[in-house]
C-alpha cells in the first residue's frame, strides 16, 4: 500500500463566486457550501464564518476540527463508511489544503466542547489557532436528542470538509510525501521493530470514535494500516475534554504515523498501527486490552509507542495496555496528559503500573489560563463556564475569562501533535 | 540598588541559646545575623541583608506549631522582608519539621518567597511538599556547601529568575507539575524514547509514575436491619439548579444534601451536575446514579435499618486526587459524627 498525499498550501481564505484554490487562496462560494450541510433535517440553523490566525477572535463552544482532503487517485473516497463508500482507503493519491481546516461549532452538545482563540495566550496552545478556519456555527431543531445532535454536528463537518477538499483536486501540491510501509518479511537489517498502538475513545454517551463508519464500542482491537487515517479512515464523535480529544484533524494527521514512518528504514522498521478502544466496563477494558496485547505479539516487534485519549478511566486501559505488551517483552513508551491540579502539587492519573516506566507528558491541563477578552466571538461565549475546565465566575462582564487549559482545543493531545510539556519542579 | 532584606529562621540551638534543654523557648526576634547566619550574610554579599533572625525552640514548636507559627509570621511581618530562608537542618527532625511549617506559614501569609535546606531522610521533607528545600549532607560540618546552594536559589526566587530542574539547582523535588514548551513534539519525544529504550541506553520518562495507595475491602457489615446507611456519589446527582455550582469538571468542592422526605429523586428534583459522561439517562431519572428509591424501599422492607438523612455529592470528572481525599476525609468525619455504620458509594 502507498498513499502520495499533496499538500495544497493555503495562506487565505475569503468568500468568492466559485469554491476554488487560486494562488495560495481557497475562495469559498459560501452559499453553495452551506447548501451541502443544510440537506440534514436534524439541523434548526447554520452559519458560516471565517477566522484567520492573529485575528482577535473566540470560537466556542468547539465540537470537531476537520481538514479538507479530496481523494485524487486510488480505491475508496474521503471518510468511507460515513460519506464514501467503506472501500479501504490509504492507496493512491490524495490531496490536502493544508493550513485549513473545517470547525464545528454551536449550541452545546455534551458538556465537553473546546475553545479555539486566534490570538493571544490561548493560541499557543491549539495547533488549531495556527490555521485558516472555515467555522460552521450549527444549531440543532428543538426536540432533537443529544445523541441526534451530536451525529449532525459530527456528519455536517464532514460534509463541509469534503466539499472543500475537492477544490484542491486538480491543483498541483506544493509539496508531496510518500508514504509506505516495508513488508515485514523484507526487514533485512538489525533495526529494531516498532508498532503503534493508538486508543481510541469509546466510553458511549458521546464519548465515541469511528472506524470506516463502525462505532469502536463493538470491535476488537484490529490491525489497520496508518496510510487508512490520512484518507479519514477514523473519524471523532467525540465530545471529551477539548484538550485531549483527538479531533478528526488529529487522526487524519497522526504526528506518531508521521514520525514513525520518518525513521522507517533508518532507526527503525515501523511495522504497524493497532487500533484499541476504551470501553466503561472492566471487562471490555481486559478483552480489549488483551487482544491488543496479543496482535503487538503476533507482530514480533520489539517496541511500542501506545497512546491514549481522554483521561481518569482510560487511564486504566492504558496501563493495561502498558503491562499486558511489556509482559510479551516487548518495550513500550506511553504518552498521556495529566491532571496534577491547578497548583501541579496533585497526583496525575488515576492508575499506574510499575511497567511504565517510560512515559511522555504532555501537559497538565489543570493550569488555569487568564485570556483575555476578543472583539469578535463565534458561537456562545457563556458557555464557558460549564464546558469541562470551566467554573462558575469564569466568564467576566468584560468578556476576559479565566479557564483550565483542559478548554483549549488540542492543547494537551496525547498523539503528540504540540510541544508542551510537563516537568518535575 | 535596594539591598534585598533577608530573615532567617533557626532553633535554639543554632541561636546558641541552648541544646535541649533549651528546646522549650518560645520564638524571639532579634535584628541582624546570629549564628549560621553570619556566613549565610557573607555568602548574600552586598546585594542583600540579613536584617533579623527569628529563633524558636524545637519542642516549642513541636508542641504548639500552629500558635508558633502564628507568633513566627507577625514577629517576620514586621521586619518586611523579601524573602525567608530556614535552617539549614540537616538531619535534625524536629528542626527540619519546624523549617518547612515556618515556611509554609510564611509564604502562606506574607506570600514572599521561602528557602530551606536539609538532609535527604529528615521528616521536615514530607511536610514541605511544594516548598524549596535544598538537599544538604546529613551534618553541620557541611554548612557553608548548604548555604552556598540556598543562597544561590534564594537570590534567583528573589529576582524572578527562571528556576532550573531540581538536579540543577540541587533542590528536592517539590511534588509540583510545570508546564513548559519543550524542543521538540511530543510524538517526537516519545520516538526517541523508545529508541533508547530499545537500545539499552539511559532514557529518562517525563513523568514517574506513583506507587498508587491500594484501600484494602472493610469487612461485610453484620446485621444491616439495625445500621444506619449513608449514601456518597462521585457522579455528581444535586438538587436540581446546583444550587452549591459544583463544577463539571475539576470539582473544588463537595454538597451536603437531605433526603428526608424523599421517596425516590425525580428528574423534576435532582440531575447531574458532571460534565464528564453523557447526562441523559441521569438527568432522566437521577435514582440511576443515586439509588434513593432502591434504598427508601430496603428501608421500608426492614432489610437495612434506617437511610442516612443526608447525602454527599461531588464530581469525579478530572477532579484532583488532592481533593479528591480533602473530601472524602470530611465527608467521613460527618458520617462518623452521625453514626453512620456504612456507606454505599456510587461512581458512574
Amino acid at each position: 500500500m502507498e498513499l502520495v498525499l499533496g499538500k495544497i498550501t493555503i495562506n487565505k481564505i475569503s468568500f468568492g463566486s466559485q469554491t476554488k484554490v487560486k494562488d495560495g487562496t481557497l475562495f469559498i462560494n459560501r452559499d453553495e457550501l452551506m447548501s451541502h450541510v443544510a440537506i440534514d433535517e436534524r439541523l434548526d440553523s447554520i452559519d458560516l464564518q471565517l477566522a484567520r490566525p492573529g485575528e482577535s477572535l473566540r470560537i466556542i463552544p468547539v465540537k470537531d476540527v476537520i481538514e479538507p482532503r479530496v481523494k485524487v487517485d486510488g480505491a475508496g473516497g474521503i471518510f468511507p463508511g460515513f460519506l464514501s463508500d467503506v472501500k479501504q482507503v490509504g492507496n493512491g493519491r490524495t490531496h490536502v489544503l493544508k493550513g485549513t481546516a473545517v470547525v464545528t461549532c454551536g449550541r452545546i452538545a455534551g458538556f465537553q466542547e473546546g475553545l479555539i482563540d486566534m490570538s493571544g495566550p490561548a493560541a499557543d496552545y491549539s495547533p488549531f489557532s495556527q490555521l485558516n478556519n472555515i467555522v460552521l456555527v450549527l444549531e440543532p431543531k428543538e426536540g432533537i436528542t443529544r445523541h441526534e445532535h451530536e451525529e449532525a454536528l459530527r456528519i455536517a463537518g464532514l460534509r463541509a470538509a469534503a466539499y472543500l477538499g475537492e477544490a484542491g483536486k486538480d491543483q498541483t501540491p506544493d509539496e508531496t510525501t510518500r508514504y509506505s510501509l516495508i513488508p515485514i518479511t523484507a526487514h533485512a537489517n538489525n533495526l529494531p521493530k516498532v508498532a503503534y498502538v493508538k486508543m481510541l475513545l469509546s466510553e458511549g454517551l458521546l464519548h465515541d470514535t469511528y472506524l470506516y463508519g463502525v462505532d469502536v464500542k463493538q470491535i476488537l482491537p484490529t490491525l489497520i494500516h496508518p496510510n487508512e487515517g490520512m484518507d479519514g479512515a477514523i473519524v471523532s464523535g467525540n465530545c471529551v475534554s477539548a484538550c485531549d480529544k483527538h479531533t478528526t484533524y488529529h487522526h487524519q494527521n497522526d504526528p506518531v504515523v508521521e514520525d514513525l514512518y520518518r525513521r522507517n528504514g533508518k532507526d527503525l522498521h515501523f511495522v504497524g498501527m493497532i487500533v484499541s478502544n476504551v470501553n466503561v466496563r472492566l471487562a471490555d477494558k481486559e478483552r480489549s486490552a488483551e487482544y491488543a496485547a496479543k496482535l503487538v505479539g503476533l507482530l514480533g516487534v520489539d517496541g511500542a509507542v501506545i497512546t491514549e485519549e481522554g483521561f481518569g478511566n482510560p487511564d486504566t486501559d492504558l496501563m493495561m495496555l502498558c503491562k499486558k505488551i511489556e509482559t510479551l517483552g516487548v518495550k513500550t513508551v506511553l504518552i498521556t496528559d495529566e491532571y496534577a491540579g491547578s497548583d501541579g502539587l496533585s497526583q496525575s492519573l488515576a492508575d499506574g503500573t510499575p511497567e511504565a516506566t517510560a512515559v511522555v507528558s504532555v501537559g497538565n491541563a489543570n493550569v488555569i489560563l487568564e485570556l483575555p477578552a476578543m472583539e469578535r466571538v463565534i458561537g456562545h461565549l457563556e458557555s464557558v463556564e460549564v464546558i469541562a475546565g470551566g467554573f462558575s465566575g469564569g466568564l467576566r462582564p468584560d468578556g476576559s475569562i479565566a479557564v483550565e487549559l483542559q478548554v483549549v482545543m488540542g492543547a494537551t493531545c496525547q498523539l503528540g501533535f504540540s510541544s508542551l510539556a510537563a516537568r518535575a519542579r | 540598588m535596594k539591598k534585598i532584606r533577608v530573615v532567617h529562621y533557626i532553633n535554639q540551638f543554632f541561636a546558641q541559646i541552648g541544646a535541649e534543654d533549651k528546646a522549650h523557648v518560645p520564638p524571639e526576634i532579634k535584628k541582624g545575623a546570629l549564628g549560621p547566619g553570619i556566613l549565610l550574610q557573607q555568602l548574600l554579599g552586598n546585594n542583600a541583608e540579613v536584617v533579623a533572625t527569628v529563633f524558636c525552640g524545637d519542642n516549642y514548636y513541636a508542641e504548639k506549631s500552629e500558635v508558633a507559627s502564628r507568633e513566627i509570621v507577625t514577629m517576620v511581618a514586621k521586619y518586611q522582608p523579601d524573602i525567608l530562608i530556614a535552617g539549614p537542618a540537616f538531619n535534625a527532625g524536629r528542626y527540619g519539621i519546624a523549617c518547612s511549617g515556618v515556611c509554609h506559614a510564611v509564604a502562606n501569609k506574607l506570600s514572599i518567597p521561602v528557602i530551606t535546606g536539609m538532609f535527604k531522610e529528615n521528616p521536615g521533607i514530607e511536610i514541605g511538599r511544594g516548598l524549596y528545600i535544598i538537599e544538604t549532607a546529613n551534618s553541620a560540618a557541611k554548612m557553608k556547601d548548604a548555604l552556598t546552594m540556598i543562597v544561590r536559589l534564594a537570590l534567583k526566587l528573589v529576582n524572578n529568575e527562571e528556576i532550573g530542574a531540581p538536579e540543577e539547582e540541587g533542590y528536592f523535588p517539590r511534588g509540583i507539575r510545570e508546564n513548559y514548551f519543550a524542543e521538540k513534539i511530543g510524538a517526537v519525544r516519545a520516538v526517541d524514547m523508545l529508541l533508547l529504550k530499545l537500545a539499552g541506553e539511559p532514557y529518562k520518562t517525563e513523568y514517574p509514575i506513583p506507587s498508587f495507595d491500594r484501600v484494602p475491602p472493610s469487612p461485610p457489615v453484620i446485621g444491616l436491619k439495625n445500621q444506619k446507611i449513608a449514601i456518597v456519589t462521585s457522579g455528581g446527582i444535586v438538587p436540581k439548579g446546583n444550587p452549591d455550582r459544583i463544577e463539571s469538571s475539576s470539582a473544588s468542592k463537595f454538597g451536603e444534601y437531605s433526603l428526608a422526605g424523599l421517596d425516590k429523586l425525580t428528574a423534576a428534583s435532582h440531575e447531574t451536575a458532571h460534565g464528564g459522561y453523557d447526562p441523559v439517562y441521569a438527568n432522566q431519572d437521577p435514582n440511576r446514579v443515586l439509588p434513593v428509591d432502591v434504598l427508601r424501599q430496603l428501608e421500608r422492607e426492614g432489610v437495612i435499618g434506617k437511610l442516612h438523612e443526608l447525602y454527599y455529592a461531588t464530581v469525579g470528572n478530572g477532579t484532583s486526587v488532592a481533593n479528591a481525599k480533602k473530601f472524602g476525609a470530611e465527608i467521613a468525619t460527618r458520617l462518623k459524627k452521625a453514626a453512620v455504620s456504612a456507606v454505599i458509594l456510587t461512581s458512574t
